[in-house]
């Protein structure tokens, strides 16, 4: 299985090679379609993220081999793509790693600052809520 | 004066700020209506002023307070001659437009309103005319009746005659609705609503950019507008007021500058027009810029300036037109420079963000108008406000920009 560091190395590389913000959100547009998406009747208001301008649903459970199983979607697109990344990064690793492991790609490659301060505020609900449901996915090991 | 021919390159070179990029390209700004960019010239006579005339004003017999208050009350002359008061006792300065709007509806509200009695107000209105009404009809038990707004855009004509019926005791309403560009029939309207006995205040914020306004003609009682939306300083705020009304009206704001003598056994006595309404150390700078933003619009010619506004938004509203799944908001027939529309399915958020990335200012959201948004059923619009300095070109980029955001989010 790829690491999380492999993982945040290949965004940084890919991001790098835009100069364009607007190709770097088409590429975080793509990976909102990457991901299969969460059907309306299970985006409860228990899976609903609080702090983010848009609504976002992300759901955590357990795959058969222990890891983290995890699924997302938002109302609005580019929310959906960062969820999609967030997936793509977080998705398939031990849930000691999803509580713990270092995230740096996203200041690297600059998203911290250049998403407004709404979204950005949004985008660190979501890493603190994979961070909690990783924690609360350990214990139960 | 006949103003010069309109020379756009003349015009954006006086603009330092529009010689910027943002991420990497050429900023193209498009949220005018939220705020107007400053020309050399109004940054220069708020400098100006502070490098060389700035103390306090009204006070000391000193020079520099002398030459400061000069400068302070030549400032409420340029203002009054602009809107045609008929003193500079009618000209009041506020920290803004939302002041303006809040001292009355306090200081008339207050002292005029009471059980039952009725404040009409438009569906269209920003939140500035709205919430100021919903405070003081709580405190006096009075009620705020809004007025419809059709599907075009314009103001349910019906429901206006509806809403005076009630004989409501304030009226207030945008003179234009920055969400729509709708141009409302101020001076027909404030002749209604003073025949039912209102009193009315017109919220000229979206209008002083874009019309030659003459408060006399129009008849209004109170007419308000903001400095920073006419390529003035932020923090500036004027308040016309009728001098009958005005003198009749308590201060609202209480502290120094406004009082003719204070005492704690004789009580306090107030100093006359227009100081009574302001309290405390006024914005002295931003006035003074005030009126050199004045100058730079007259010189250019308003009406000038606002056939060139109108040519860009029919330009962008023909263009966005053919986008599929783009919905234009508003479609009156008198409008000023705003376009609003909506990309179908896509967050106007989202659309705000895309076209940010490819260098154009918008404004993306509710655009303090949220019963407007709810009126129309939409979770917020991009807004997209010409200026003085906007090109054809922009325009062009726009244009571009919004099909780019049209097919990523699709």
């Amino acid at each position: 299985m790829e690491s999380i560091e492999d993982r945040q190395r290949a965004i940084e590389a890919e991001f790098n090679a835009f100069d364009d913000w607007t190709d770097k959100y088409e590429r975080i547009i793509d990976w909102g379609k990457e991901i299969p998406g969460i059907p309306e009747e299970r985006r409860s208001d228990e899976w609903l993220i609080r702090g983010c301008q848009s609504r976002v649903w992300m759901i955590a459970s357990r795959n058969p081999d222990g890891t983290v199983h995890l699924e997302a979607d938002s109302d609005a697109i580019i929310t959906k793509g960062l969820a999609g990344m967030m997936v793509h990064i977080f998705d398939g690793l031990p849930p000691a790693e999803v509580a713990q492991a270092p995230l740096w790609v996203l200041d690297r490659v600059g998203l911290s600052s250049h998403l407004s301060p709404t979204r950005a505020n949004g985008l660190r609900a979501m890493v603190d809520q994979i961070r909690r449901y990783g924690q609360a996915l350990a214990l139960q090991a | 004066m006949t103003p010069p021919p309109y020379d756009i390159d003349a015009i954006r070179a006086q603009f330092p700020i529009l010689g910027r990029q943002v991420h990497g390209k050429p900023l193209v700004y498009l949220d005018s209506a939220a705020s107007a960019q400053k020309p050399e010239q109004v940054i220069s006579a708020q400098a100006d002023y502070l490098r060389t005339r700035h103390a306090n004003v009204h006070r000391g017999v000193h020079a520099l307070s002398q030459e400061a208050t000069d400068a302070f009350e030549a400032a409420r002359e340029r203002v009054r001659r602009h809107l045609n008061a008929a003193s500079t006792d009618e000209i009041l300065f506020t920290s803004g437009a939302t002041a303006a709007i809040n001292l009355v509806a306090w200081s008339w509200g207050r002292t005029y309103l009471g059980p039952g009695d009725v404040v009409v107000v438009t569906r269209m209105e920003h939140h500035a005319n709205i919430v100021p009404w919903q405070m003081v009809v709580a405190e006096r038990g009075a009620r705020l009746v809004p007025v419809d707004v059709l599907p075009d855009g314009t103001v349910d004509e019906e429901d206006w005659a509806r809403a005076l019926a009630l004989e409501p005791r304030m009226v207030a309403f945008t003179h234009v609705s920055n969400v729509l560009g709708t141009i409302n029939p101020a001076k027909r309207w404030i002749a209604e609503a003073q025949a039912v006995g209102a009193r009315v205040l017109v919220d000229g914020c979206q209008a002083v950019p874009h019309l030659q306004v003459d408060v006399r003609d129009l008849g209004a009682d109170f007419y308000v507008f903001s400095a920073h939306k006419i390529y003035g300083p932020t923090g500036l705020g004027v308040l016309y007021g009728r001098r009958e009304w005005l003198e009749a009206m308590p201060p609202f704001l209480g502290g120094g500058e406004m009082i003719a003598s204070v005492s704690f056994e004789r009580g306090t006595t107030y100093a006359g027009l227009p100081h009574k309404f302001e309290a405390g150390t006024p914005h002295i700078s931003g006035a003074i810029a005030t009126a050199a933003a004045l100058d730079w619009m007259e010189y250019w010619g308003v009406e000038a300036i606002a056939s060139h506004e109108r040519r860009l938004a029919e330009m962008a509203r023909a263009g966005l037109a053919s986008i599929p799944g783009l919905r234009i908001l508003g479609t009156a027939p008198e409008k000023a420079g705003v376009v609003s529309f909506l990309l179908e399915g896509a967050h106007p958020y989202d659309v705000g963000v895309l076209l940010d990335a490819q260098g154009v200012a918008v404004r993306t959201g509710l655009h303090c108008a949220e019963p407007l948004m709810e009126h129309f059923g939409v979770p917020g619009t991009v807004r997209a406000s010409f200026a003085a300095y906007n090109t054809p070109e922009e325009v062009d980029v726009l244009l571009a920009a919004v099909h780019r955001a049209a097919r990523m989010l699709s």
